[in-house]
């Protein structure tokens, strides 16, 4: 059976992203690079709030995406467990400025967003917990657009296998 | 012996004169429909989802496999008639009776049991020589470790011994993985062929812990493949295990391993098997279930044909698939030893220019048995024999489990779990494993094995809301007719005593189960509590192995006097092809 999930193991999955995005793609920038990004950008604690997808797209970035064959989302058709769901992206996209996570179907859609520094790898690998079977969105800011790939991830009771 | 010998002949004469299958048009007598007509340089023979059925056994092929969407009324979602007519087999023939359940009784009597180890390897051994040294290869899909009592007991070992002295050279997995890594580990060290499988991955904590795994770099806990000289020509075997192993069973068999389809990890296997090996051909030996094999193979390129298992459809050709760069074939080949596929690959350099392909029914009353085998068998299962041997029951009609809502060997299941346990409702999981038994056969302990014999048999028995209920039937029911093959699991509805439905297939999650009612005609309440009894399940349980709660209704005669029945009425699937009878 699935757990559901609130909004507090969503923002410790923030804090653990941070500290992958720095191991995964920074590279010798690692140190400078985040404490940059903090410091300049606001917690998006309205984001974060809204329960929709579409309202946290909204308050996130105040536009909508585009779909784009650039964005790779990586994620499995069928969850071995909703509670850690492996995700990954990358983009061939140019200047990208960050990366989000929605989770359509969860309490609050947002589950993670990324600052990609000038220079980073655009590569972002997490873990999610998903309340049920959703939909998952990956969001790319690049040169002030945003780009988008969904897939579906279905979360089940399990048993039954012929 | 002698009154079948002359039913083969009957029936073979009269699909000669049809000449609507090609193998046993050209045959004047029965024992050559195994005489195949020469063709290309390489052979590769197919073996799968024998479930360890050691011994020729009975199996009546579905009367309901629905297709919804793009699969509706294509193979392998046809039945009765409508397989019959797609395929060009007469009603009356031996290959309706092994390839359908077109008039499955009233066939039995006259062709007798299929499979079983000894015949099968007599036609194996046959085929191979046949072609000549080194131009063949054999190869099993999986679920070749599981299903009967003697196989679950020696945890696989018994199939492991069969397997080499049959001569297969290389397997992917399915049950298999519910004996547990060790288990698994020790049968692949005593396994003589290889174990492939290009889907299964360290998790990432197993791999910071420095599990054992094939290739550290890419976390591929078995080899993926392996490149077989055949003839002059090189041919790559691709592993695929079933991609759902931590879903559909529990997950602590395999804690420290990933699965999933992983199309790109493949397409980047066989772009290298081309590009930097450069083999002659690629074939998948797969277990993902035939629509998903169908929906892959029109989207990974470079693939000549997959042999596919785990839906255990028994297709006679192989149904071609366009994608990017050309044509890939998919093959399903049956259960339980029914079937040998025979693949006669014609290879140029680099590449495949033509094929022929059979699925031969393995008649054992054809067959003379292997006498290696045959004693194998009887030393494998000798110890055991007297223990499960005992008649417990004779009943009064026939019991199959195949279909994809119910049959009458699990409304047996499911009633048994009802009375010993005392529950108002039983769930009794939708395996395509477990043989059939014939109206008047009696039955024994081994026969209930063949049926219900998992690592995971506990039985349980707790409370459920009727709303509870509802949703573990909407979630297996997609599991079986989701819309995009990617997201099914390949086996049939989870199976409900005690309770009816409606079933709407081509619904969505939510919308397929309706009109719920228990067994009193009273409507099932999303909020009352409910006593659900059941087996099988993903979670640990601690009750009595459902094999002896089956035993032990049995035993008590109580069957004989009951009506079983099940009661799941279908909706929008009118002229679907997948329901006998229709189409």
């Amino acid at each position: 059976m699935t757990t559901t999930t609130g909004a507090h193991p969503t923002r410790r999955l923030i804090l653990q992203g941070a500290a992958s995005v720095a191991l995964l793609g920074l590279g010798n920038l690692a140190f400078a690079a985040p404490a940059r990004a903090a410091a300049n950008d606001k917690y998006p604690e309205e984001a974060f709030r809204q329960k929709g997808e579409a309202d946290a797209i909204k308050a996130l970035y105040g536009k909508t995406a585009e779909p784009s064959d650039k964005v790779k989302l990586d994620a499995p058709e069928i969850a071995e467990n909703g509670g850690v769901v492996p995700i990954s992206v990358t983009t061939t996209l140019d200047k990208v400025s960050s990366i989000s996570f929605f989770v359509a179907e969860n309490p609050f859609a947002l589950a993670a967003s990324y600052k990609i520094p000038d220079g980073t790898i655009p590569a972002v690998a997490n873990r999610l917990k998903m309340a049920k079977t959703t939909k998952l969105t990956a969001i790319v800011e690049a040169d002030g657009k945003l780009y988008s790939a969904t897939k579906e991830v279905k979360v089940t009771v399990g048993g039954c296998g012929g | 012996m002698a009154i079948r010998r002359r039913d083969f002949l009957k029936s073979t004469a009269a699909v000669a004169t049809s000449l609507s299958l090609p193998r046993l048009a050209r045959s004047a007598e029965t024992a050559s429909i195994y005489d195949l007509e020469r063709f290309g340089n390489a052979r590769i023979l197919h073996t799968t989802d024998t479930h360890a059925q050691l011994n020729p056994v009975y199996f009546r092929e579905p009367s309901v496999n629905i297709g919804i969407g793009e699969m509706a009324g294509r193979p392998p979602h046809l039945v009765g008639r409508a397989f019959l007519e797609r395929f060009g087999i007469r009603p009356d023939s031996a290959d309706a009776y092994a390839f359908t359940c077109f008039e499955f009784e009233k066939s039995a009597g006259r062709f007798g049991k299929l499979g079983g180890f000894a015949h099968l390897k007599t036609l194996v051994d046959r085929l191979r020589a046949d072609v000549g040294e080194r131009r063949s290869l054999l190869v099993d899909g999986g679920d070749l470790w599981q299903g009967t009592g003697l196989a679950n007991v020696m945890q696989g070992r018994d199939m492991v011994e069969v397997a080499n002295l049959l001569g297969i050279e290389a397997m992917t997995g399915h049950w298999e993985f519910t004996y547990g890594e060790q288990a698994l580990r020790d049968n692949l060290e005593r396994f003589k062929g290889e174990f492939l499988a290009q889907n299964v991955f360290l998790t990432e904590e197993a791999a910071f812990n420095d599990a054992p795994a094939f290739d550290k770099a890419t976390g591929r806990v078995f080899k993926p493949s392996v490149v077989k000289e055949i003839g002059s020509h090189r041919v790559a075997i691709i592993g695929q295990a079933f991609p759902y192993v931590p879903i559909a069973h529990p997950k602590r068999f395999t804690p420290d391993w990933t699965f999933g389809i992983r199309e790109e990890e493949l397409q980047k296997h066989v772009d290298a098997l081309r590009g930097t090996d450069k083999v002659d051909a690629v074939i998948l030996l797969s277990h993902n279930g035939m629509d998903v094999d169908l929906k892959l193979a029109s989207r990974v390129t470079g693939i000549d044909v997959i042999l596919g298992g785990h839906t255990h459809d028994a297709v006679p050709q192989p149904i071609a698939v366009k994608n990017a760069a050309g044509t890939t074939l998919v093959t399903n080949a049956g259960s339980n030893g029914k079937f040998l596929a025979v693949l006669d690959l014609a290879i140029d350099k680099g590449k495949v220019s033509d094929i022929h392909y059979h699925l031969l029914p393995v008649y054992s009353e054809l067959l003379k048995p292997d006498p290696a085998m045959a004693e194998l068998i009887g030393r494998l299962r000798a110890p055991h024999v007297t223990d499960w041997s005992a008649k417990i029951a004779t009943p009064d009609r026939l019991l199959y489990r195949r279909g994809n809502f119910s049959g009458p060997m699990d409304e047996l299941i499911c009633t048994a779990l009802r009375t010993e346990l005392d529950a108002e409702i039983a769930l009794s999981p939708g395996f395509r494993w477990g043989v059939t038994a014939l109206s008047g056969q009696a039955l024994t302990m081994e026969d209930v094995l063949a049926e219900t014999a998992i690592t995971y048999p506990e039985t349980y028995v707790q409370e459920m809301t009727g709303a509870q209920i509802k949703d573990v039937l909407e979630d297996v029911c997609d599991n079986l007719f989701n819309a995009d093959p990617y997201y099914q699991q390949g086996g049939d509805m989870v199976r409900a005593g005690g309770l009816s439905y409606t079933c709407t297939p081509d619904a969505a999650i939510g919308d397929r189960i309706s009109e719920l009612r228990l067994s009193n005609g009273k409507s099932l309440n999303a909020s009352h509590r409910y006593k659900v009894a059941g087996w099988a399940s993903v979670n640990d349980q601690r009750g009595t192995p459902v094999w002896d709660v089956v035993g032990k209704y049995l035993r008590s005669g109580r069957m004989l006097q009951e009506r079983l029945g099940s009661g799941v009425t279908l909706k929008g699937v009118d002229g679907n092809p997948g329901i006998a009878g229709q189409g």
